[in-house]
């Protein structure tokens, strides 16, 4: 479908999108996102809300696990920092939403950086415990520093607002969300055709040939950290503006392992992988959820069984999933991408 | 004989493991423009030698000098590998050590790192400068991927290429850090004739056009003898022999420690 695309600058050869297919696509998508909030009901916007929110999230974590291959379980206390940054800022502070957002994210990048430093001389499992205790030590904090937090108790935090409007309602965020969703895709997509990024994979795919080549190793797994954390605390700093409601529960390390899953679910270093990723984790639950529903109302008997067989579904399709495609979503996306390229010849 | 401007002195380099001598009070000069041949029998301590020059070991003992173009002298066993490469020495290793799941390309724009400015922010950002820096450098890398004949694979993931493409991948990215010194480890163990061939020629060519000082590890002692200006010896971590390959191939103390015996020398 797309032979005979030739390039005669270098510009041309190194866009993010090169072929008019890629570039029809990526319209397409952009086209359907901005009409999406006109035409779906609350419900489906409040999921499109938390789809955007999480694949921040996940692009943050994937910069981290899946470009520059260190594991971390730290994802929910980096989230928690991110959130309660946020809440601080503006219910104590009363400093604006839309700059205590940023904030936010950079107090997150610095405690990243901290939590980070292991990772200087720890690989693999040993740095995925080390980040395990990053974990329990926010999330202890957050629940005992109770004059900061609130503690075991709900933050409530203002709606946020620019010139008297209130933004949160699931239309108005809905533009907060995709807009900072498509920048940071767009960040990272420019961070990993350059120079920064490139170092980021080197050091995943061989550290000491990294070094060796002139990457300061200890100082770019540091930079991958807080680019990382910069993500993840803005994720967490914008669901704290959205629900405006903050619980400790929502950070706990089953965060962490909901976003793992979600980065390998999606592919591991790629953006569209975190965005499928994300999109796959929130939906499930939600048709599980919708299709548990519709069954008890035709077999009540089922009702006390219901909550137990969602959770083994969702387990089930989620070892489905990987047993078919281990390279994650975005891999089976490349196939079929690839499978037309041809098309309609077979090769 | 070319001119004799030692860039690089080893001097009294001690390295050890536990009780084991890896080295043993290593002393040699690697000169301006030269290939320089490092021979010896397995476990003689040749990689060991690189990896103390590349920063990769720290010896206990002894100095290893690097004389920049500018005439100032570094002390290499002080520094990190990433400073080491920064001052313009540049390495391939026995086992090759790609990126395995970057593309050709991007394992040689990894050869430019210590050449580019860009920041977190810029190369984020990808616009003007930085857009400029990496077009710049593309440039530069694709007279690499020019030289070493390998424009076929450039977007290639490198784990999916043939093990002899590989190690010219590998020596690419060495090259496009425009290095002083390169350091080669056995750049040609298991290829065939051909591919040995093709390997000698690019590093004549980069030592004849591109004015690179090459310090090599070869166990091929008819490449050795063929491309190399100097040899030197090790065995049990100490220099046996130095010297032109002419002499080092009739040395005593080499036959009998590398070669064995007298009567192999018939076969180089």
């Amino acid at each position: 479908m797309e032979c005979g695309v030739y390039f005669t600058t270098y510009k041309d050869d190194m866009a993010l999108r090169r072929k008019p297919l890629e570039k029809l696509r990526l319209a397409l998508f952009a086209a359907l996102v901005v009409i999406f909030p006109f035409i779906a009901s609350p419900y489906w916007l409040n999921l499109a809300n938390q789809i955007a929110l999480a694949t921040i999230g996940a692009i943050g974590l994937n910069i981290l696990v899946g470009y520059t291959g260190q594991i971390s379980l730290g994802q929910g206390a980096f989230m928690a920092v991110g959130a309660y940054g946020a809440g601080v800022l503006t219910a104590r502070l009363g400093i604006p939403f839309w700059l205590s957002i940023p904030i936010a994210a950079l107090i997150t990048a610095a405690v990243g950086v901290l939590f980070g430093l292991p990772s200087l001389r720890l690989k693999g499992l040993y740095l995925a415990i080390a980040t395990l205790a990053a974990q329990e030590i926010v999330e202890w904090t957050v629940v005992h520093w109770t004059s900061l937090t609130g503690g075991v108790e709900a933050m409530v935090i203002p709606a946020p607002r620019i010139l008297n409007m209130r933004l949160n309602t699931d239309f108005r965020f809905y533009w907060i969300a995709v807009g900072m969703a498509a920048l940071t895709a767009l960040f990272t997509a420019n961070l990993f055709r350059s120079r920064v990024g490139r170092a980021f994979v080197a050091i995943r795919d061989q550290d000491i040939a990294a070094e060796v080549i002139g990457v300061n190793v200890y100082l770019y797994k540091l930079l991958a950290f807080g680019t990382s954390s910069f993500f993840v605390g803005l994720s967490g700093a914008l669901l704290a503006h959205y629900r405006t409601i903050i619980s400790w529960e929502r950070f706990t390390l089953e965060t962490s392992i909901v976003y793992l899953a979600m980065i390998i679910i999606g592919g591991l270093g790629s953006i569209q992988g975190s965005f499928f990723g994300a999109a796959f984790m929130t939906l499930l639950p939600a048709f599980i959820n919708t299709a548990g529903r519709a069954l008890q109302s035709t077999f009540p008997a089922i009702a006390t069984v219901l909550p137990a067989v969602q959770q083994s579904i969702f387990g089930a399709i989620i070892i489905f999933f990987l047993i078919v495609e281990p390279e994650g979503l975005a891999k089976l996306w490349r196939d079929i991408k690839n499978y037309f390229y041809v098309w309609p010849f077979s090769y | 004989m070319k001119r004799q401007i030692s860039r690089l002195q080893v001097r009294d380099v001690s390295l050890y493991f536990g009780g084991v001598t890896a080295l043993s009070e290593v002393t040699l000069d690697v000169y301006e423009g030269e290939i320089l041949a490092i021979i010896g029998p397995n476990g003689a301590g040749k990689t060991s030698l690189l990896n103390c020059i590349s920063g990769l070991y720290r010896p206990q003992q002894g100095h290893i000098t690097f004389v920049d173009n500018n005439g100032r002298h570094h002390e290499l066993t002080r520094l990190r590998p990433y400073q080491i490469a920064q001052l313009g020495i540049a390495r391939t290793f026995q086992n090759i050590e790609l990126f395995r799941h970057m593309t050709v390309l991007d394992n040689l724009m990894l050869g430019r790192h210590v050449h580019m400015k860009g920041n977190l922010l810029s190369c984020g950002l990808y616009w003007g400068r930085q857009q400029a820096e990496e077009i710049a450098h593309r440039e530069r890398v694709e007279e690499i991927i020019d030289f070493l004949e390998i424009e076929h694979i450039r977007r290639q993931v490198v784990s999916t290429l043939p093990y002899g493409l590989q190690k010219r991948v590998e020596l690419g990215r060495a090259l496009a850090l425009e290095p002083d010194i390169l350091l080669l480890d056995e750049p040609m163990a298991g290829m065939n004739v051909e591919e040995k061939e093709d390997m000698a020629r690019f590093i004549l060519d980069i030592n004849e056009e591109r004015g690179v000082t090459v310090v090599l590890i070869e166990h091929d002692m008819g490449v050795v003898m063929d491309i190399s200006d100097r040899v030197v010896a090790l065995d049990f971590g100490r220099v046996i022999a130095e010297g032109p390959p002419d002499e080092i191939r009739s040395n005593e103390l080499v036959i009998q420690a590398y070669l064995g015996d007298e009567s192999l020398m018939a076969f180089v």
